[in-house]
């Protein structure tokens, strides 16, 4: 039942069995089929790639310190934001919030023992290793400096690095993806509890699902197109070159779109996870649950609609320019309708400030910023003048960092207890909220004036006017770099000495606080039954703070 | 709590196809039909930007596409769209024997002539085109040779038989899967594994393989039909 | 779903009998001079042959719901991708020429809007 919360009696975990500690040794984790020990295991894994990632951008910060360039030659540098931008979007954070906390949560939000395919789901995480090990040994051989875009004809003839194993890593972890979104789908559809309808799931599972559609239907062509990339560069048969009249526009069509939707992929979830921290930490139920979960939908099919935005410049017709300029105008729609329900959630609300709460209000600020920002380069006259600046940097890195990886944070912590079954210590977690959130900013302001005054993006050297604004960002990244590694120690710390949990150390409602922390193997002691809809919080008068 | 550490299954816990994770057999089959419809969109797309870049290469050159069509041997064509189409008609059969109760013997057979069907439509493919065509040098990147007649649309006549290869090479592809498929669900019908009341892996076996029959059923006619065969009369 | 639904060999039968006779018209239908409907009767054939299959070999007569969303879905998708990006192939070279611009007035975009 989903009633009666609090009442649960608060076991001790360390005396029940749980998934943690149902069996030991590395080979039950290794060939196990419980999605939450598979989440675990993405976890690892996508940390470890967030590391890779990471280090590229500290040290392209450290280059930009001086106008000639600090410490690498141009052309290293070309290496360093092509392994950034590929190990960040294709190993980061497209699995980031759907493989771990969407395999960990999808079950237990909807009363389920699993997920439909457990094998599979091993499989995909089996995948999206190999994607990996072959990203890894292209960056130990040397690199890859074609962007993360991998336009032709660079990439297809001129580039000498070691696009063909990155290509292939992509590839690889795409259908990672593709069997995670399928599965996800199934999930939704076919494994919700008794009474669990299609309005009774959490937006956290309509923002799951919208990405899972776009995992099906936009990765198997980015495959595809990288796959006849690879062709060419192997072959010169011409599929992309304009020597012998292929076209590399329809390269960079056929990218985008999977790539522009590839974006909604990273913040979609993101929406997901602040549309349950809102609500669980207002102690109110969401405002408009509808007109959250149908814009999730509605942002999965326009994404689809916009990718020509990103070829604003580079020869793509000006009529069609037109039409992509009008439909990422309405893009905008849906993800505003989601703010604006998050903040009238906010109104009244019996407003607890854990460190979720400071990631979801740091999430929506940024986010707005972001998306803003992004209005300004669906316009074809600004975008030819901000184009391939610092400012699609900074615009992008506010959805994708400011808003994607704020989101994930945020969920980790709101749901670390339930993972783990032991609390962090708060005030730590709050002041790296605070610390993330104060480096983000003075990282990526300073690139949208840098970009707005016309400092090109992808140079390892710059005019020596731009250097005070430099100096600023990489300053910021030194402050973001710290609040990374905060959170870092202070949770693997509390896993083995943490207080207790217990099994809703946050008062939220939802089928996921309803059995113990840690979880059991099959999730619930017995099947929930659902009664009512979600975010069913007292009135604020009467609610007991988390 | 602690002794119901392992939790009490309310599902029929005694069929032994069963997995944990589901409470009917019912709700297991349906997860599965749905997972192979969705892995079928996403085929879809995955085919779809290969034939979205055929559609722009030929909608900018009609004529070297046209060209490239009639290097094509419609015979050869036809023939296995029709040897595809005999085993999309023994797959269904396989599948109805085992929905209707036959034997594993009747099942297995269908399942075999399936197999043979696929490998003979392989083996024309690989046979009398592909070896042929790159006997006559027409094969992209490996001593592709313009001819004389095709005037300036040399490059573009190229480009059509990449794609040509492209789409028919990961067709091939998907039939030779498709085979592997097929063994194991002989595998398992010779385990006596399927019955009346339990034949997904069979049913969500079959719905592959006619999706790869249909993507031929396309290709046929966009790769060997291109402008008519009426001009050259065909080969 | 479909597993209920016993269809018949003679059905099976005859949906494949339309598919071997579809394969020959639309070989036969190739030698005959249309002008541009060679293409258009060959496609329609072939969506004609795709939908036997997927109605009877696949059994989505039979079945409700979500397999025939998932496949509208993906051909939805697919028409997308194929109608803008052709939209910009056959539109791009219609895009003024820079020295146009420069010739100080608008007239030289006429005929390309007209065309």
């Amino acid at each position: 039942m989903s009633t009666a919360v609090a009442e649960l009696p608060q076991a001790p975990s360390e005396s029940s069995v749980n998934y943690l500690n149902a069996s030991y040794g590395i080979k039950s984790w290794l060939l196990t089929t419980d999605h939450k020990r598979i989440a675990l295991l993405y976890l690892i894994s996508i940390t470890f790639m967030f590391v890779v990632g990471g280090v590229a951008a500290t040290l392209m910060r450290i280059q930009l310190i001086q106008p000639t360039g600090a410490i690498v030659d141009p052309e290293t540098y070309n290496k360093l934001f092509s392994i950034h931008g590929i190990v960040m979007v294709f190993f980061f954070l497209v699995p980031s919030i759907p493989a771990t906390l969407g395999n960990f949560l999808i079950p237990m939000m909807i009363g389920a023992r699993d997920v439909a395919f457990p094998k599979l789901n091993l499989l995909s995480w089996y995948l999206f290793i190999t994607g990996s090990i072959c990203m890894l040994y292209a960056i130990a051989a040397g690199g890859v400096d074609t962007g993360w875009t991998f336009y032709p004809p660079y990439s297809s003839t001129f580039s000498h690095t070691h696009v063909i194993a990155a290509v292939a890593g992509i590839f690889i972890a795409g259908f990672s993806s593709i069997l995670t979104g399928l599965n996800f789908i199934v999930t939704i559809h076919k494994m919700r509890a008794p009474g669990m309808t299609w309005f009774r799931m959490p937006l956290f599972l309509w923002s799951m699902y919208a990405t899972s559609v776009i995992f099906i239907l936009g990765t198997p062509v980015i495959a595809i197109t990288l796959f006849l990339m690879a062709l060419e560069r192997l072959m010169h048969v011409g599929i992309f070159d304009p020597a012998v009249g292929g076209d590399p526009l329809l390269f960079q069509h056929l990218f985008w779109f999977y790539s522009h939707p590839a974006v909604y992929i990273m913040i979609l979830p993101g929406m997901g996870v602040i549309s349950e921290l809102i609500p669980a930490f207002s102690k109110k139920h969401i405002f408009g649950y509808k007109a959250v979960a149908y814009s999730s939908m509605a942002i999965a099919v326009l994404s689809f609609l916009v990718w020509g935005h990103h070829m604003f410049i580079t020869g793509q017709s000006i009529y069609t320019g037109l039409i992509f300029s009008v439909l990422s105008f309405a893009v905008a729609i849906p993800s505003a309708i989601k703010v604006f329900n998050w903040t009238a959630t906010l109104y009244k609300g019996s407003i607890s400030y854990n460190a979720p709460m400071l990631y979801a209000l740091g999430f929506i600020g940024l986010f707005t910023m972001g998306g803003l920002t992004g209005l300004f380069l669906a316009s074809l006259a600004t975008d030819v003048h901000l184009n391939g600046t610092y400012f699609i940097v900074a615009h992008f890195h506010y959805i994708m960092v400011g808003g994607a990886v704020m989101a994930y944070l945020g969920g980790i912590h709101y749901w670390w207890p339930k993972i783990t079954g032991r609390l962090y210590p708060d005030a730590w977690a709050r002041f790296a909220a605070l610390v993330i959130f104060i480096g983000f900013n003075l990282t990526f302001f300073p690139q949208f004036v840098l970009g707005y005054l016309g400092m090109p993006r992808r140079y390892a050297v710059y005019p020596p006017e731009f250097q005070v604004l430099n100096v600023m960002s990489s300053a910021g990244a030194t402050i973001l770099g710290v609040g990374y590694v905060i959170p870092l120690i202070y949770l693997i710390w509390s896993f083995k000495y943490g207080p207790v949990a217990g099994p809703n150390p946050w008062g939220a409602t939802g089928l996921e606080w309803q059995t113990p922390s840690p979880p059991p193997t099959e999730n619930f002691e017995e099947m929930p039954v659902v009664t009512h809809e979600p975010y069913n919080y007292p009135s604020p008068e009467v609610a007991v703070g988390g | 709590m602690a002794e119901m550490a392992q939790p009490s299954h309310g599902h029929d816990a005694h069929v032994p196809e069963l997995v944990h994770q589901f409470e009917t057999v019912e709700q297991q089959r349906e997860a599965g039909t749905l997972g192979m419809w969705l892995f079928l969109a996403t085929e879809i797309l995955f085919f779809g930007g290969m034939f979205c870049s055929y559609l722009v290469y030929r909608s900018l050159h009609p004529h070297a596409f046209e060209i490239g069509s009639h290097l094509l041997e419609v015979k050869f064509g036809a023939t296995n769209t029709a040897v595809l189409i005999c085993s999309s008609l023994t797959m269904a059969m396989a599948i109805r024997s085992a929905q209707t109760g036959k034997s594993k013997r009747t099942i297995i057979t269908y399942l075999v002539i399936t197999i043979l069907l696929g490998l003979t439509f392989i083996g024309v493919k690989l046979y009398f085109e592909w070896y042929h065509d790159y006997l006559e040098h027409i094969v992209p990147g490996f001593g592709f040779q313009y001819h004389a007649d095709w005037g300036s649309s040399g490059p573009m006549v190229q480009m059509f038989m990449v794609f040509y290869f492209i789409l028919t090479g990961i067709h091939a592809l998907h039939m030779v899967i498709g085979v592997g498929i097929l063994t194991v669900m002989i595998i398992m019908a010779a385990r006596g594994r399927f019955s009346s009341h339990y034949f997904a892996p069979l049913d969500i076996s079959g719905l592959y393989w006619h999706f790869v029959d249909i993507i031929w059923i396309f290709l046929f006619p966009l790769l060997y039909l291109i402008g008519g065969r009426y001009a050259t009369g065909g080969h | 779903m479909s597993a209920e639904h016993v269809v018949s060999v003679r059905l099976y039968v005859v949906v494949w009998v339309t598919l071997l006779i579809f394969t020959g018209l639309t070989t036969g239908v190739a030698y005959i001079d249309l002008g541009v409907f060679n293409t258009v009767v060959a496609l329609a054939i072939a969506v004609a042959k795709m939908l036997l299959v997927v109605l009877f070999f696949m059994h989505v007569k039979y079945t409700t719901g979500i397999p025939r969303v998932v496949m509208v879905a993906a051909i939805f998708w697919l028409a997308i991708m194929m109608s803008i990006t052709l939209a910009d192939e056959l539109t791009r070279g219609w895009t003024p020429v820079a020295h146009a611009w420069g010739s100080g007035t608008l007239l030289p975009i006429l005929p390309h809007l007209l065309r």
